[in-house]
C-alpha cells in the first residue's frame, strides 16, 4: 500500500502536467466546437435534464451480474459501441453522451431502484436497459411516475404500450405469427407441441401461438409444457413429446436452461434431419454455448441474425467485433439494443431537444435505413416495423438465412 | 407494565442499552431524514424493513437458538397481503378499462383469467388486509412450529425445512402466475385508501411509520428478553434438556418465538410493499432468507440495536458499492462478510461491547495470516 502511494506522488507531477496541457487544448477545442454545433442548453433542455454545454448523460441499466449477466452483457456492449460511435461523429445536437452505468444484478426490484435513481438524482435524458420482461415491468411505473425515457431491446410477450418506453425487440405477434405460416406453408405442419420456461413471456407467446395455429391455420396443438426458468432435466418433457409425435416442436426455452435442452434432445435423437423444430428464443448467445452439433437444422424466427448479408451489418459486426474481440457473437436482443441510441439521437435531432415530452412526440415515423437489420421505422405505438426471418443453424454456430417476410408491428395494448 | 418496563430499563445493566436506543432513535427519526433527500431516505426505509427480520432473528435465533433459514417466507406473506390490497385498489374497473375484462389485476387479464379468484375478494377491505398481514404469517409460522418443535425437529434439521418452505413458496407464486403474478411479482402499486403513496410527502410519512414501529418492536423484544421468557430462552438455547426436565413446555417456548419473529418480519414485509411500491416472490426465496441471516450476523446476533444497524449497513453497502463500483460490487459485499465473520464474531455489536477482545481477535488473526503467508524458509525453525 505504502510503496503504491509513493509511486503515486511521483507521478502525480507529470500527470498533472500532461492532465492540464490536454485541457487546455480540450477545452479550446470544445469550445471552439460548441460555437459551431450547440443549441445553447436552456433551449435543448427545459426539464432539468442533466444536460450541459458539452455533454448529455443518459444510463445504461442492465444486469451485469447474476444469472442474466450472460444475457445481458451483449446488449450493454451494443449499446456502449452506438455510444461510442455516436459520440466519434460529434454527438448529438454538439454534444458527447456520457453514460453511467447500473447493474440491475438480475433482480428485478433492484431495477427498479437503479432506475429511479437513474431518473431522480443523475437526472439522465434517456435509459437504455431491462431486458427480462420482470424487469420491464418492475421499472415501468418509476419511468411512467418520473417520466423518463426507456429504450427497451428485448423480444417480448406485448400486450403493453407505455408513453415513457421505446420497444426495439419483436412483440409476440411479430415473432409469431410469421414463423407459424411459414412452417405450416413450406413444411406442411398440422400438429405442434409447445414449450416454454415458466413465465410470462413464453406463456403468452404460446397463447398467441395456439389462438393462430387452432383458428387460423386450423392445425392441431397436441401439448403445452411448461418448466421453471434453469430448469436441466427435460428428459420426461422429451419422452412425451416422442410420443406425440409432432409435426413441430415450438420451443421458447430461455436462459441457461437452452444448454441442457438441446443436448438431451440430441442424446434422444430428435435432430434437425427428422425433426422439425422452430424457436423463437435461441440466438446466437445461447448457440455459443450449446454448441452448433445440438442445434444443427432446427430452426430460429428472428428479426436479425449474425450472418446477415448487407453492408450495413457487415459495417456493424466488423466493429463489434474490433471492440470486443474476433470470437463474440451478436444475437437478435444485441442488435436490437444498438438500435437504442440510434433512434434516441434521430429523435432528439428531429426535435431539436432533450425533453423526453418532445422527444417521444418526434419519436413516431422515425426511420433508420442504417440499422444492421435493415430498414426499420417507429410506429405511433412505440414499437418497430421490422422483418421476421427464418434461419437454419449450421454446424459452425452460424445460422443460414432462409426465408423473411415483412410484417408490421402489431400491438393489442 | 409501562412502570414495570421502566424500572427494567433503568437498572445499572440495562442504562447502556437505554443510551444505545436513544442513539438509534435519534438517528434514524432526526438524523437521517435531515441529513438525506427523500430518495435516499426512501432507501434507507427500505433497508429498515429489513431491520424487522434482523430484528426478529435475533429473538429465535440469537437467543431462542432457533435458526430460520425461511424468514423470507413470513416477510414475504407480510408484503403479498399488502400488494394484494393495493393492487385492487389500483385495479378499478375505470383505469383497466382496455383489459379484456376490467376491474380485476392486469396480470390476470394477461394470463386471460376472466373473474377475480374467491382467495382475492376479502383484500378489498382495508381492515382485513391489516389483519391478514399480521395474522396469516404467524399462523403459518405456529403451524411449521407445532408440526417441527412438538416433534423435537431442531438445529439443522430446522434451518433445512424452513429453507425447503421457502422455496416451495416461491415455486408456487411463480407457477401460478395468473394468481400471483409470477416471477414479475406484484407491481405498479399506487394509492393506499386514495392516498398516492408514491409523493415525497407519503414516503416521509412512510418512513417515519416505519422507524416508529421499529422502534416500538425493539422496545417490545427487549421488554420480552428482560422477562423470564428471556431468561428461559437463553437457557433452552444452552441447555435444552435440562429446561425440558424442570418442567416447561420448551415446544411451547420455540413455537412462541418463532411466531413473534414471523410477526415482525411479516410487518417488514407490508412496510417494504408500502414504500417500494412493489412485490416479488425474489423475497420469499432462499437467498433472500439467507441474506436476513446476515444481517443479523453482521450487526450481532444478540443485539437487538446491533442488528438494525447491520442490516442498515449490508444494504447501505450493496446500493453504494454498485452504484460506485459497478464492476467488483459483488467481491467487495464478500469481502465485508468474511471480514465480519473473521474479525466480529459477535457482530458489529461485538465491537461496541468487547472492544478490546475484538482488537486482540484482529491482531491474533492478522499474525495468523502474516506467518501463513511468509515464505517457508523464513520461518523459525522448529515445529
Amino acid at each position: 500500500m505504502s510503496t503504491e502511494s509513493q509511486h503515486r506522488t511521483r507521478h502525480t507531477r507529470i500527470s498533472i502536467f500532461i492532465i492540464a496541457s490536454f485541457l487546455c487544448i480540450g477545452s479550446l477545442l470544445t469550445f471552439a466546437r460548441v460555437e459551431a454545433a450547440g443549441p445553447p442548453t436552456a433551449q435543448v433542455n427545459t426539464t432539468g435534464l442533466a444536460v450541459t454545454d458539452t455533454t448529455v448523460t443518459v444510463g445504461d441499466l442492465h444486469s451485469a451480474t447474476g444469472t442474466m449477466a450472460i444475457s445481458e452483457i451483449g446488449s450493454i456492449q451494443a449499446e456502449l459501441l452506438a455510444i461510442d460511435q455516436i459520440n466519434a461523429a460529434g454527438g448529438i445536437l454538439g454534444r458527447k453522451i456520457e453514460v453511467i452505468k447500473e447493474d440491475g444484478a438480475s433482480d428485478w426490484p433492484n431495477f427498479a431502484e437503479k432506475a429511479r435513481k437513474l431518473l431522480v438524482k443523475d437526472k439522465v435524458a434517456a435509459v437504455f436497459g431491462c431486458w427480462t420482461s420482470a424487469s420491464r415491468k418492475a421499472v415501468l411505473p418509476v419511468f411512467e411516475k418520473e417520466n423518463g425515457l426507456l429504450y427497451y431491446p428485448t423480444f417480448y410477450e406485448g400486450l403493453e404500450q407505455s408513453k415513457n418506453v421505446i420497444y426495439t425487440g419483436q412483440e409476440a405477434t411479430q415473432q409469431i405469427i410469421a414463423g407459424l405460416d411459414w412452417v405450416t406453408k413450406t413444411k406442411g405442419a398440422k400438429t405442434f407441441f409447445l414449450i416454454g420456461s415458466d413465465y410470462i413471456w413464453p406463456r403468452t407467446s404460446n397463447k398467441i401461438a395456439r389462438k393462430h395455429i387452432e383458428n387460423v391455420l386450423h392445425g392441431k396443438v397436441v401439448g403445452e409444457e411448461y418448466y421453471p426458468l434453469g430448469t436441466t432435466n427435460f428428459r420426461s418433457l422429451i419422452n412425451k413429446a416422442k410420443l406425440a409425435k409432432p409435426d413441430v416442436i415450438y420451443s421458447i426455452v430461455v436462459g441457461g436452461s437452452n444448454v441442457s435442452w438441446f443436448k438431451q434432445l440430441k442424446a434422444a435423437d430428435i435432430t434437425g434431419d427428422k425433426w422439425t423444430l422452430l424457436t423463437i428464443s435461441t440466438t446466437e448467445d445461447e448457440v455459443k454455448g450449446i454448441g452448433g452439433e445440438s442445434v444443427l437444422n432446427f430452426y430460429s424466427a428472428m428479426k436479425y441474425f449474425q450472418t446477415l448479408k448487407n453492408p450495413n451489418n457487415e459495417k456493424f459486426v466488423a466493429a463489434f467485433k474490433a471492440k470486443y474481440g474476433a470470437d463474440s457473437v451478436i444475437g437478435d436482443v444485441t442488435q436490437a439494443a444498438y438500435l437504442g441510441p440510434w433512434l434516441w439521437k434521430a429523435a432528439v435531432e428531429k426535435a431539436g431537444s432533450f425533453d423526453v415530452d418532445k422527444v417521444v412526440a418526434a419519436s413516431p415515423g422515425i426511420e433508420l435505413s442504417s440499422a444492421p437489420e435493415g430498414y426499420v421505422k417507429v410506429h405511433a405505438n412505440h414499437h418497430l416495423w421490422s422483418k421476421l426471418r427464418i434461419g437454419r443453424w449450421r454446424r459452425r454456430c452460424c445460422c443460414e438465412i432462409y426465408r423473411y417476410h415483412r410484417r408490421r408491428s402489431v400491438n393489442h395494448g | 407494565m409501562p412502570k414495570k418496563l421502566l424500572s427494567h430499563w433503568i437498572t445499572a445493566k440495562n442504562r447502556s442499552d437505554l443510551i444505545n436506543l436513544a442513539l438509534l432513535a435519534l438517528l434514524l427519526l432526526v438524523v437521517l431524514p435531515l441529513a438525506l433527500d427523500i430518495f435516499r431516505l426512501n432507501l434507507v426505509g427500505k433497508y429498515l424493513t429489513f431491520a424487522f427480520v434482523a430484528v426478529g432473528l435475533v429473538l429465535c435465533w440469537g437467543y431462542g437458538g432457533i435458526l430460520s433459514l425461511g424468514q423470507g417466507i413470513f416477510f414475504g406473506l407480510g408484503g403479498y397481503c399488502m400488494a394484494m390490497f393495493l393492487k385492487l385498489e389500483a385495479s378499478d374497473p375505470v383505469s383497466t378499462a382496455i383489459q379484456s375484462t376490467p376491474g380485476i389485476p392486469d396480470f390476470m387479464d394477461w394470463n386471460q383469467i376472466k373473474a377475480l379468484p374467491w382467495f382475492w375478494e376479502p383484500f378489498h377491505s382495508f381492515s382485513f388486509t391489516l389483519i391478514a398481514v399480521l395474522i396469516l404469517p404467524t399462523l403459518f409460522a405456529y403451524l411449521i412450529g407445532v408440526a417441527m418443535f412438538k416433534r423435537r425437529v431442531g438445529g439443522v434439521y430446522f434451518a433445512i425445512i424452513t429453507q425447503a418452505i421457502a422455496l416451495i413458496l416461491t415455486v408456487l407464486i411463480v407457477g401460478q402466475q395468473g394468481l400471483t403474478g409470477g416471477i414479475n411479482g406484484i407491481t405498479d402499486l399506487k394509492t393506499l385508501l386514495g392516498w398516492d403513496i408514491r409523493t415525497n410527502s407519503a414516503r416521509y410519512i412512510l418512513y417515519y411509520i416505519n422507524a416508529a414501529l421499529l422502534l416500538g418492536g425493539i422496545v417490545f423484544s427487549r421488554w420480552l428478553l428482560s422477562s423470564k421468557l428471556g431468561l428461559l430462552l437463553v437457557a433452552l438455547r444452552d441447555k435444552e434438556e435440562r429446561v425440558r426436565f424442570s418442567g416447561y413446555d420448551v415446544a411451547n417456548l420455540k413455537i412462541f418465538t418463532f411466531c413473534v419473529a414471523a410477526l415482525f418480519s411479516a410487518v417488514g414485509g407490508a412496510m417494504f410493499t408500502l414504500q417500494v411500491g412493489f412485490m416479488s416472490p425474489s423475497f420469499v426465496g432462499i437467498v433472500p432468507s439467507i441474506e436476513m441471516v446476515i444481517f443479523t450476523a453482521v450487526g450481532g446476533r444478540l443485539s437487538l440495536i446491533g442488528a438494525v444497524y447491520g442490516a442498515l449497513l449490508v444494504n447501505f453497502g450493496k446500493s453504494y458499492f454498485s452504484e460506485t463500483f459497478a464492476d467488483l460490487w459483488l467481491y467487495l459485499m464478500g469481502a465485508l462478510f468474511i471480514g465480519v465473520v473473521l474479525f466480529l464474531p459477535n457482530g458489529l455489536a461485538g465491537l461496541f461491547r468487547e472492544p478490546r477482545q475484538t482488537w486482540l481477535l484482529i491482531k491474533h488473526t492478522a499474525l495468523m495470516l502474516v506467518a501463513k503467508l511468509r515464505p517457508a524458509r523464513l520461518r523459525p525453525e522448529g515445529k
